[in-house]
């Protein structure tokens, strides 16, 4: 079966020619970039030629580029170091819509005593500005905040909200692992310290990530023991993944146009047919600034779960935010923290296009989506009382 | 992605017996909305008001949800209520070829209907209680103490599923029930009625058979070594292998810490008591070299 892959902000397709661009660095020239002979000496020069891209991307300088595992590890990474450095500092800021990454880390440090602000968000996803600005304070040691959700695609002001961090003299990190190649970021007119990316969100392969860290930034590292990365970062570097992320941000800086066009052009279209085919259905965040590749779309009385294996049925993936596609019992904390009522919010499915999603494959999903969710509805008990009081 | 096994896949892509029957006996309605699963389920007496001769139902969940609904409408079908009643939530589970541990619940759901259209249709109390949810089902006569607040279940009822599958954590008893899935505060009340269960089962003593065969010897002496003696060796990093038994004589040989361990004679002293205690009581104990 073809796939019809609507599930870009779980990961992506690796670009071929990001695939390209990484393959003599296994069998081939697999030296040690920190060797002394000319064997490692030639992928250390592919290595430093990778951070110019990646810099490039984002407005940074490269040596502001840490590379990292993976999102994760960026995003913990720069919550410690923010606690280290200011040992002072018990108060740490994030929101209620935060991936896990962030979150849970978070809430670790409420159980070891810090004090840990967690920022609404109103019904359409949109930080609640004055709770954050009242939370700051110069008790605050870093404030860590999403460029843009990965359920909903909502975009954060996050300019607005470092400049207020900044003022108080807390850190500002940001993860911006489904922002980054989606929409542009220049960190030279920022006031963002810290900004996590995940390579395989922008068809880089799994397995490598980047923390820039602002020009004088005070830092403590999280993994030690070598110098790599200018000690910021030991271990040895993941040289293939690392040549593929710098690929990867090139392409995303000439593709990023036609993501906020055609790829948003279908968003849009698929996102419309929807609305208009599917009663009770609603646009999770539909009012907020948004990525141009996401819809998180919630259908009454139908459950996702169901929904996205008859869409797998179909070839077609996508993703939920309903509590039985995570074996979990609650749907997700981020709809929950939209006040998305709970008879929405286990019915909610995410599509995330990229710049391989065709029309095609939009036109499939309209065609095969109204379907699904009348056949479900007619086997809900609450569906059924609904399409009763329709006839 | 889950590991469902081509029957529940059967199941929810081509479900039995969806729908509803107008001049139903019996309706069973459990879950809401906001639990994320319900279930609502129609039964069809013969004449006697006592045998199923049709069963629907309509569900909103998962996948599993919907087959585990499904097999049991199948499974109702020709039986009497009593029989019904005696169908548990795991032989649901297992006419579905298994289901993951995190959607027991969805066969719990199933069982938890049919005991309540059951009940209903005597005029018995409710076993289940649907509590917070203002969806018009709440059932103003229950059975129990409330314990999960969330999802509206009573210790009547999570004691059965305790016992009916053996369930040791309270973990389990939330992917089996959904109870502590929600907030968790009644997740202390659910580790009391597993000590209260598993209390329950250890009090009924099993005891030595009168008279055994050579054949039935033989096997009980290696269940017993296999359930009660091993598990305990194996907490102190021991283990034992069954050697020979010739009559009523037993030849083990221990492994791992307890190889070599001087204390290896008090521990087949041990295996013997027990054996004699369980299978027979002429029972000898030998320790061979490994």
């Amino acid at each position: 079966m073809k796939e019809i892959y609507l599930d870009n902000n779980a990961t992506t397709k690796v670009d071929e020619a990001v695939f390209e661009e990484m393959r003599p660095y296994f069998c081939e020239l697999y030296g040690n970039p920190s060797s002394m002979h000319f064997f490692g000496g030639q992928v250390q020069e592919k290595v430093v030629e990778a951070r110019n891209c990646v810099a490039n991307l984002l407005g940074a300088f490269p040596e502001e580029i840490i590379f990292t595992a993976c999102g994760t590890e960026s995003d913990n990474t720069a919550i410690r170091s923010a606690l280290e450095v200011f040992p002072d500092r018990r108060h740490v800021i994030t929101s209620r819509v935060e991936h896990p990454a962030v979150l849970t880390q978070c809430r670790n440090l409420a159980q070891k005593g810090y004090r840990v602000s967690e920022i609404g968000v109103d019904g359409e996803g949109r930080l609640n500005m004055e709770e954050y600005k009242a939370a700051v304070d110069n008790n605050t040691a870093i404030v860590s905040l999403m460029w843009a959700n990965n359920e909903t695609g909502v975009i954060f002001p996050i300019e607005e909200a470092a400049a207020i961090a900044k003022a108080k003299g807390a850190l500002f990190h940001t993860d911006a692992v489904q922002a980054v190649g989606k929409i542009p970021i220049n960190m030279a007119t920022s006031d963002v310290d810290m900004l996590s990316i995940s390579g395989h969100k922008l068809h880089a392969p799994k397995g490598i990530g980047v923390l820039y860290v602002r020009r004088g930034t005070p830092f403590r590292p999280f993994m030690v023991g070598g110098h790599q990365e200018k000690s910021r970062r030991a271990g040895t570097e993941n040289t293939a993944a690392i040549i593929a992320l710098g690929k990867a941000c090139e392409l995303a800086a000439t593709h990023m146009e036609f993501e906020n066009t055609q790829v948003k052009a279908m968003r849009d279209r698929l996102q419309n047919a929807l609305m208009t085919s599917i009663p009770h259905a609603r646009i999770n965040g539909g009012l907020a600034d948004r990525l141009p590749n996401t819809i998180s779309i919630a259908f009454e009385f139908v459950e996702g779960e169901s929904i996205l294996m008859l869409l797998s049925e179909l070839g077609i993936c996508a993703s939920s935010g309903s509590a039985c596609t995570s074996g979990s019992l609650e749907p997700s904390h981020v709809l929950r923290a939209m006040g998305v009522p709970f008879t929405c919010a286990h019915g909610s499915v995410r599509f995330s296009l990229s710049r391989y999603t065709t029309n095609a494959e939009i036109d499939c999903v309209i065609r095969e989506m109204p379907p699904i969710i009348e056949r479900l509805r007619q086997m809900s008990p609450f569906g059924r009382e609904f399409l009763k009081g329709k006839a | 992605m889950w590991d469902y096994t081509p029957i529940v896949k059967d199941h929810f892509l081509n479900p039995r017996n969806v729908g509803d029957i107008p001049d139903a006996d019996a309706v069973g309605e459990v879950g809401s909305l906001a639990c994320g699963d319900a279930l609502k389920l129609y039964l069809k007496l013969d004449e006697n008001k006592d045998k199923i001769v049709d069963a629907k139902f309509q569900t909103f969940g998962c996948a599993s949800a919907i087959a585990s609904s499904s097999a049991l409408t199948e499974m109702l079908k020709g039986k009497t209520l009593d029989e019904a009643l005696s169908i548990s939530n795991k032989e649901i589970a297992e006419f579905l070829g298994g289901l993951p541990e995190e959607k027991m619940h969805c066969s719990v759901m199933g069982q938890e209907a049919l005991e309540v259209a059951i009940a209903k249709f005597r005029g018995e109390p409710i076993p289940i209680h649907d509590s917070e949810h203002d969806h018009g089902h709440a059932y103003p006569d229950f059975e129990g103490e409330l314990v999960c607040k969330c999802f509206g279940l009573t210790d009547t009822f999570l004691k059965k599923v305790i016992e009916t599958n053996k369930l040791t954590t309270a973990e389990q008893v939330t992917h089996f029930t959904k109870a502590g899935g929600g907030c968790g505060g009644c997740i202390p009340k659910i580790k009391e009625l597993i000590a209260q269960v598993s209390g329950k089962t250890q009090e009924k003593p099993r005891k030595r058979p009168e008279k055994l065969s050579n054949m039935k010897k033989m096997q009980m002496i290696q269940e017993v070594l296999e359930r009660d003696i091993r598990p305990l060796l194996w907490a102190d990093g021991g283990d034992l292998e069954l050697i020979d038994i010739d009559g009523s004589k037993v030849q083990v040989a221990f492994r791992k810490a307890c190889a070599g361990c001087a204390s290896s004679g008090n521990t087949a002293r041990m295996v013997e008591l027990k054996l004699r205690d369980l299978v027979a009581e002429d029972i000898v104990v030998e320790e061979v070299a490994a």
